[in-house]
C-alpha cells in the first residue's frame, strides 16, 4: 500500500517536534502517511494555508481555533484542535538593561516563582511595560495577561503587548523596541545566546500545565476525513510518546536542527527540550522539570476545559459574554475525534473530557480506560481554580 | 494616471508593506494603471501596526513570506470607536480572488465591509505583480542550487584529480559513471565524496 501524502504546516519552534518526529522516525509511515512538512513564515500565513487548503493540518497556537470560533481575528473557516501537540515550553525574558535593574533591586532570578518574578518586574519596569509576543492569539499573550493582572498590573490597559515574530524577538530586544518578551523555545535561548537579554521565568511557573500548541485542521476536513485524520492523530501521538521517552530529547534536537526544520545549532535546541536552560550570557543555568511536555499525563489530550479557559480569557479581554464564549470555544478542542482515533490503541484515555483547571497540586491518578493514568501537576501560580461549568 | 475605473475607486487608500524599494515601486506602478488609488508604501518592519493605523487605509497589501505579517493581526483586534476593524480578505466566494492572491503570495487586509468589486482591481493588479515576483524567486533559488551543485562537483573533481592522478575530464567521467551505476545524481555523488573526505581529513 502506498503512503498517502498529507501536507502539514509548521513554524520553526521546538514544539513542532511531534510532527517532525512522526515523519522522521517512521510513525507516519506506520500509518501509511507521508507528511509533506511545510515551514511557514508566520502564524497568520500558516492559518491561511490551512483555511485555503494548502495544508490539511498544522502546528497551531492553542488559542487560534478558539479565537476563530469566537469571531476574533482573520480566520476564514472554523478550525478544530484535534490533539494537543505540546504543553508548556515558553520562556519570559527581559532586555539586559531591565535585567540589570531587576538584579539591582535584589531579584535572585530563581526561575521558579512567578509571584516574586512578576512583582519584581512590575517594580523595575518602565511605564508602560512593552512586551513582545509572537501572536495576538497565543498562550504567550494569555499567560502574560493572566500573570500581570493577578499581580495588580491591569492588563491589557497597563501593559503594551506587541506582536513580534519569534525569529525577530532578539532583534526587537536589541533595538530597544520592547523591554521584555514571552516566546517559545529556542527563540528565548537565542536572545541569551546573542547576549541581548536574559531569561526571567519559564511559562510553566505561571500555569504548570498550559496547552501550548495544537494539531489543527479545518473542521469540515476533520469531520469529512475520519480515516486520514485518525492516522495522523495516531502517528503524532506515537511521536509524542517517543519524545517523552528518556534519551529521545537529544536525538530530537539533532533532527530539529536540520536545515529543512529549524536550521539552528542543536546545542541551543537541546536547552528547551531537556529543560536545562541557560538564563544569561554569563552561563548561569536553571533546571525546569516539565519545561516541554508531549505525552506524559495525557498531555496530548485536547481537554474541553482548556479551550474554555482560553475562551474566557479572550472574552474578558474583548468584551464578549464569558459563559457563551466558554460554550462556543470549548467545542473547538475535539476530544471526540481524538478518542475515536486512539480507541483501538494502547493509549490510556481519561474518562472525562473536561476537568477543573489548576486544581492539581501534585501528580494525581484519575479514572481512565486502562486505569493507569496519572495527570501531571496542574496549578496556576495564584492558586486560582478554573471551573469550565462556572467560568467566572 | 488615468482614472479608468470610475468614481468608485477614487480615494480608496492602499498601503503596501514592502522593504525592497524596487519591488514596491513596481506594485505602485501596476496599481496606478489599475485605478485612482491613494497609495502609501511602508518599508520598515518596526512598529508596522502603528504605522498602518496612522495611515488608516482601506486595504493593506503584504507579502505572505514576510514574517512581520503577524503584527498586522493586531489590527484585527482594534476595537476602539475610532479604530477601523481590519480583517484579512477571506471571502472565499468572491470569484476565487483570495485563492489567487494566496497562490501568488500576497495577502490583503481590508477594512471590514469593503465590497469585493471595489477590491478586485487592486487585487488583480497586485496578484499579477506578485506572480512575477514568485517566478523570479523560484528562478533565483534554482540558479543558486545549480551554482551550489557546480561548486561541489568542482571540488569533488579536484579531489579525484589529486588522489588518483586523473585529468579533469577523467575525474568527471568517473563521477558520472558512479552516479549512473548507483542511480543517483552526479551532484549527490560529488557531495558524498566531499563529505566523506571532510570526515577523513
Amino acid at each position: 500500500m502506498t503512503a498517502t501524502r498529507l501536507a502539514v504546516g509548521f513554524i520553526p519552534l521546538l514544539d513542532a517536534a511531534p510532527l517532525v518526529v512522526a515523519q522522521e522516525m517512521g510513525y507516519a509511515a506506520e500509518e501509511s502517511l507521508d507528511l509533506d512538512l511545510l515551514r511557514a513564515p508566520s502564524w497568520s500565513s500558516l492559518r491561511d494555508m490551512l483555511v485555503f487548503g494548502r495544508v490539511q493540518a498544522a502546528h497551531m497556537l492553542a488559542p487560534v481555533p478558539v479565537a476563530a470560533a469566537l469571531g476574533l481575528g482573520g480566520a476564514g473557516a472554523p478550525l478544530a484542535a484535534v490533539s494537543v501537540l505540546s504543553v508548556n515550553g515558553n520562556v519570559i525574558g527581559t532586555s539586559r538593561a531591565l535585567a540589570a535593574r531587576l538584579r539591582d533591586q535584589g531579584h535572585a532570578f530563581g526561575f521558579d516563582d512567578a509571584g516574586a518574578a512578576g512583582r519584581a518586574l512590575i517594580a523595575a519596569a518602565p511605564q508602560p511595560l512593552r512586551i513582545g509576543v509572537p501572536f495576538p492569539f497565543s498562550m504567550h499573550a494569555e499567560l502574560l495577561y493572566y500573570w500581570l493582572s493577578a499581580l495588580g498590573l491591569p492588563a491589557p490597559q497597563g501593559v503594551d503587548i506587541r506582536t513580534v515574530p519569534p525569529p525577530l524577538m532578539a532583534e526587537a530586544i536589541a533595538a530597544g523596541e520592547i523591554d521584555a518578551f514571552c516566546v517559545g523555545e529556542p527563540w528565548g535561548s537565542i536572545v541569551v545566546e546573542q547576549g541581548v537579554g536574559e531569561l526571567l521565568l519559564p511559562g510553566r511557573a505561571i500555569w504548570s500545565f498550559a496547552p501550548e500548541k495544537v494539531l489543527a485542521a479545518r473542521t469540515d476536513w476533520a469531520t469529512a476525513e475520519p480515516d486520514l485524520l485518525g492516522r495522523l492523530i495516531r502517528a503524532v501521538w506515537r511521536a509524542g510518546r517517543w519524545l517523552d521517552a528518556p534519551g529521545s530529547r537529544s536525538l530530537a534536537a539533532e533532527i530539529l536542527a536540520r536545515p529543512e526544520y529549524l536550521d539552528l545549532d542543536a546545542e541551543v535546541l537541546d536547552r528547551g527540550l531537556t529543560g536545562r536552560i541557560t538564563i544569561a550570557a554569563t552561563g548561569e543555568q536553571r533546571d525546569v522539570p516539565g519545561n516541554l511536555e508531549f505525552h506524559r499525563g495525557a498531555a496530548s489530550f485536547p481537554w474541553r476545559s482548556q479551550a474554555a479557559w482560553i475562551a474566557v480569557q479572550l472574552a474578558a479581554r474583548t468584551g464578549l459574554d464569558r459563559a457563551a464564549a466558554a460554550r462556543t470555544g470549548s467545542g473547538t478542542f475535539r476530544s471526540d475525534l481524538y478518542r475515536a482515533a486512539l480507541a483501538a490503541t494502547k493509549a490510556d484515555l481519561p474518562g472525562a473530557s473536561a476537568k477543573l483547571e489548576g486544581a492539581l497540586a501534585e501528580e494525581t491518578a484519575v479514572a481512565s480506560d486502562g486505569g493507569h493514568l496519572f495527570l501531571r501537576p496542574n496549578r496556576f501560580f495564584d492558586r486560582r481554580i478554573f471551573d469550565p461549568d462556572a467560568p467566572l | 494616471m488615468t482614472p479608468s475605473h470610475g468614481p468608485t475607486d477614487r480615494g480608496l487608500s492602499v498601503v503596501i508593506v514592502e522593504s525592497d524599494r524596487d519591488r514596491a515601486m513596481l506594485i505602485v506602478d501596476s496599481l496606478r494603471e489599475a485605478g485612482d488609488f491613494d497609495i502609501h508604501v511602508i518599508s520598515e518592519a518596526t512598529g508596522l501596526a502603528r504605522h498602518i493605523q496612522a495611515h488608516n487605509p482601506d486595504v493593506v497589501l503584504i507579502d505572505i513570506e514576510n514574517p512581520s505579517r503577524d503584527t498586522l493581526e493586531e489590527l484585527a483586534l482594534a476595537s476602539g470607536p475610532l479604530d477601523r476593524p481590519v480583517a484579512m480578505f477571506v471571502d472565499r466566494s468572491a470569484e476565487g480572488l483570495t485563492d489567487a492572491a494566496i497562490e501568488a503570495g500576497v495577502s490583503a487586509y481590508v477594512v471590514d465591509g469593503l465590497k469585493p468589486d471595489r477590491l478586485k482591481p487592486i487585487l488583480d493588479a497586485a496578484v499579477a505583480r506578485f506572480r512575477m515576483f514568485q517566478r523570479m524567486r523560484t528562478e533565483l533559488a534554482e540558479t543558486k542550487r545549480a551554482l551550489e551543485e557546480r561548486k561541489v562537483i568542482d571540488r569533488a573533481k579536484g579531489m579525484l584529480m589529486k588522489a588518483k592522478g586523473l585529468t579533469e575530464e577523467e575525474a568527471y567521467a568517473l563521477l558520472r559513471k558512479t552516479a549512473m551505476d548507483q542511480g543517483r545524481k552526479v551532484a549527490d555523488v560529488a557531495q558524498a565524496l566531499v563529505t566523506a573526505a571532510g570526515l577523513l581529513s
